[in-house]
């Protein structure tokens, strides 16, 4: 048997402290109630037990004042611990601005994440300390939800959408994830660690080569790290995207020039994009992935509903570079796409 | 009428096979249902004794992993739709309703027996379900795993559940039609006894809610069987749409278990007590706010699937709301006590130990509603150790505490009385052993349904599960006295608790009829007298 009997959870993030002092909040007037309710109860069945067996209670009806007592303190008690549950779940649900991305799928049964730099891994999430981590996150398959108890955080991976997950982790460390939706057969091995490492130490890490450490985490059900090697760890996200996007033959289509068959896709990321019905939506991650997949759902105003979908043509991984490199066209071309602004920016554009 | 003659009960009205199938009478249905749902306990229970004997060690060395997914999906599905949602509404409400209204039978008896003979037919599918090799979904039956992924009996279940629901449709119908139309002259609604109006809110959240699980689960095999893309996003599909739908049937399902567990807490309390209850008219309206407000928090199940803030923050504070009639009942069930004459006799000690474990669990329940905590929490352990405090220390202690109570009514006979004190503190102790550590490891970070989990875990689930021996103990005992009793118990006598209710006031076991002549109620429930006039 195990000899350690830990009882409560290591704090590894800025929110975790926040979290745990919520919860002791909770335990504190928890444990007020519980024993002020058991006080009274055995209390009461001490003081007024039945001496003789002809006793009969005395003749009470009840109290309005003690209802309203008894409704009003508890219903005030409860808001309080709802707006100090919202405050910390609202930076918990935000990510900051400057958060660094790493892309997570998540797929029975196993994790699996790429840094936007390149470098892949299996069932290890290596980050920065001191910085804020942003982790866009799907599965390939059924649901999952990406769990690191030091941290405080939980986000489910669900097939078909994006969900997004941030933290910042603030003691270098290796630390437990976890799935924590039920997946099927192996879902307890689907587990892992996240090590938390100085900045410096992480920008070392992200130069070195995949091959190693995937081969060593990947061990119980291994199939994913060679079998779907896009570029391995040769470009970054965006590059890779862009790759993709050459390959695809999307080019042929959004161009960014007069009468191309598609729309621009510099700005898509972050604007509003108006449709054929009149309906509007903003350019986030599900929406590029959307127009990818099924592309006559949303039809740019101006343009034909004539894209073919490429549904069962890209993996969840090259999806998500696709959209990196459309995310970064956004970057390089804010608005201006008219200039030409190099090869790679603004000369596209995609369906929508 | 020839069967006035005395000794003539309802159960020693005809002995053939055929006159308890065919029967129509609603106190020998529910001893029907008494025996069906006890032996679907036994069998959810031995999927729990597996599940308690894999986690003894931290590797899953006991059964394999799918063996371990069918063990806890078939210990939920059999626990929760075949022996917690019909438990007290079908065996006791079965029962008590029309005797406590004055009734002679509820309103539509063939129905109430066809409602019995839905539940075994969606009992045996789902029997078939788990013999020709389980199901492995959880009892949640997410998609898109339950839908496409799980290659296991997933078609089988979910009808069994279908059809199961509409024995629970069917009863809530019959109680709502019986308490409205046939309550005996002089008692108005608010004389009615308080396991009545639980039973109220209960059978509306019964056909209200059980369309929507049993038309999702057909959507389920329907997707499942014939390729329709509902949930599964490679069909086109939706998978957080599922958890919309079941979560809306299945969190005011709680209540569909613990309503009637507090109606039984109102009777015995006030009966040991020999008090009437502390604000009546609260506890009775605060059933129905449970029932209403039990529908609008479903959401707090989805907090971390990716549902939009503005969501989550409303299903939180909804959900902090529908914690306030619990609380206002544990108030006044408390404050009855004062002043009373208390003894403690079996359904007491139960009804005791229902008031701990249903606080701890309704507190524990408000670190769930709270979306800072919940984030971290859900899915965990923690979340197992609350709904077992609200479905086996809330509504089991609550459904024990009403067997022991009503058990001189229903057979005539007393239960031996020490026996029955030791195995009510077997199962408040064993019952804490096992489930409290389940907070702590949850809070460590220890997620549900895992076959097998990290070292330093150990040591609280081996807490647990040897908890789980000393309440299986608590849990047996009852199977052999109660049954004991039947013949050795010393004669009840229509009223052994000299508690108030219509029920009380026939003999016991009932005559078929109930009442020799329709009752005429002229005083309040709970009309146990008085020590000294005393207003407060």
């Amino acid at each position: 048997m195990s000899s350690t009997l830990p009882l409560f959870p290591e704090q590894a993030s800025t929110i975790a402290s926040q979290v745990d002092l919520l919860y002791w909040f909770l335990v504190a007037v928890s444990l007020f109630f519980a024993v002020l309710i058991a006080a009274i109860v055995l209390g009461f069945a001490v003081k007024y037990r039945r001496r003789s067996d002809d006793e009969v209670g005395a003749d009470i009806h009840g109290s309005l004042a003690l209802e309203l007592l008894w409704t009003v303190i508890p219903f005030g008690i409860a808001l309080v611990m709802f707006a100090w549950g919202a405050h910390v779940y609202l930076q918990i649900a935000r990510p900051p601005d400057n958060s660094m991305e790493i892309f997570v799928v998540g797929k029975q049964w196993m994790w699996k994440i790429q840094h936007m730099e390149g470098r892949r891994e299996i069932n290890e999430l290596h980050v920065p300390i001191g910085k804020p981590v942003k982790l866009t996150i799907t599965s390939e398959d059924v649901i999952h939800s990406f769990y690191i108890p030091a941290f405080r955080v939980k986000k489910d991976a669900v097939p078909g959408r994006y969900t997004e997950l941030w933290f910042e982790a603030t003691k270098p460390g290796t630390y437990h994830l976890f799935c924590a939706e039920y997946c099927g057969t192996e879902h307890s091995k689907m587990i892992g660690q996240v090590i938390a490492m100085e900045p410096a130490a992480y920008e070392e890490w992200l130069t070195q080569s995949d091959v190693q450490p995937v081969a060593v985490a990947a061990a119980p059900g291994a199939d994913a790290a060679p079998a779907d090697a896009v570029p391995a760890s040769a470009a970054d996200m965006a590059k890779a995207g862009e790759n993709l996007f050459l390959q695809k033959g999307c080019l042929a289509c959004h161009m960014d020039a007069p009468g191309s068959l598609g729309p621009s896709l510099a700005g898509v990321y972050g604007n509003e994009r108006k449709f054929q019905d009149g309906t509007t939506a903003v350019g986030d991650e599900t929406y590029i992935r959307e127009s990818i997949l099924n592309p006559l759902k949303h039809v740019v105003a101006g343009y034909q509903p004539v894209m073919p979908t490429f549904q069962g043509q890209l993996s969840e991984q090259e999806l998500m570079q696709l959209i990196q490199y459309v995310k970064s066209l956004a970057q390089a071309a804010p608005g201006d796409a008219a200039d030409g602004s190099g090869a790679d920016a603004a000369t596209t554009g995609e369906e929508s | 009428m020839e069967a006035a003659a005395t000794g003539t009960n309802y159960l020693n009205n005809g002995y053939g096979v055929a006159s308890w199938l065919l029967t129509k009478d609603h106190k020998r249905i529910a001893v029907l249902y008494l025996i069906s749902i006890t032996v679907m306990f036994l069998l959810g229970s031995l999927f729990a004794v597996g599940i308690r004997v894999e986690l003894l060690t931290p590797q899953g060395d006991v059964f394999g992993a799918d063996t371990y997914n069918k063990l806890f999906t078939m210990h939920g599905v059999v626990m929760v739709f075949f022996f917690l949602l019909p438990s007290i509404p079908a065996v006791l409400g079965n029962f008590l309703v029309p005797m406590m209204i004055g009734a002679r039978d509820l309103a539509f008896p063939r129905i109430n027996l066809a409602s019995w003979y839905i539940y075994v037919i969606g009992a045996a599918f789902s029997m078939y379900a788990m013999i020709a090799g389980g199901v492995d979904t959880g009892w949640t039956f997410y998609t898109p795993y339950s839908s496409g992924a799980s290659n296991t009996n997933v078609i089988p279940m979910a009808v069994g559940i279908f059809i199961t629901g509409f024995s629970s449709i069917l009863t809530g119908l019959n109680f709502i039609v019986t308490i409205h139309r046939m309550r005996a002259p002089g008692l108005t609604w608010f004389r009615l006894p308080l396991f009545i109006w639980a039973h109220y809110a209960t059978s509306l959240i019964m056909i209200l809610g059980t369309p929507v699980i049993a038309i999702t689960l057909l959507l389920v095999a329907l997707e499942r069987g014939l390729g329709i893309g509902i949930f599964d996003p490679a069909l086109g599909g939706d998978p957080i749409l599922f958890q919309h739908l079941f979560w809306f049937y299945s969190h005011p399902a709680v209540y569909i278990m613990i309503l009637p567990a507090m109606g039984v807490i109102s009777e015995t309390i006030t009966c040991f007590a020999r008090k009437q209850i502390f604000g009546y008219s609260f506890v009775a309206i605060s059933s129905l706010a449970i029932a209403v407000l039990g529908f609008l928090v479903w959401g707090h199940h989805m907090f971390v699937s990716g549902q939009s803030v503005y969501a989550a923050l409303v299903f939180s504070v909804l959900s902090f709301a529908v914690a306030i009639p619990s609380a206002v009942k544990v108030f006044n069930w408390s404050a009855t006590l004062y002043k009373g004459a208390i003894s403690f006799e079996a359904p007491m000690l139960y009804v005791i130990g229902f008031i701990g474990l249903f606080t701890i669990g309704g507190l524990t329940g408000l670190f769930l509603s709270n979306l800072g905590v919940d984030i971290h929490v859900h899915d965990t352990y923690f979340v197992v150790a609350h709904f077992h405090y609200i479905m086996v220390g809330g509504a089991i202690m609550g459904y024990q505490a009403g067997l022991h109570f009503w058990w001189p009514k229903m057979f005539g006979k007393m239960y031996p009385e020490n026996p029955a004190r030791i195995s009510a503190a077997l199962v408040f102790i064993g019952f804490n052993l096992t489930f409290f550590p389940q907070f702590i490891v949850g809070y460590l970070g220890m997620p549900r349904r895992y076959h097998a989990y990290p070292d330093e875990f150990q040591v609280l689930n081996v807490l647990s599960t040897a908890g789980a021996s000393i309440l299986a103990l608590g849990y047996l005992l009852p199977a052999f006295y109660l049954l004991w009793s039947l013949k050795y118990g010393r004669d009840a006598g229509p009223n052994p608790w000299r508690a108030k209710g219509l029920e009380w006031t026939t003999p016991s076991p009932p005559p078929t009829e109930n009442f020799e002549s329709t009752p005429y109620v002229e005083e309040d429930a709970y009309a146990y007298g008085t020590r000294e006039a005393h207003v407060v």
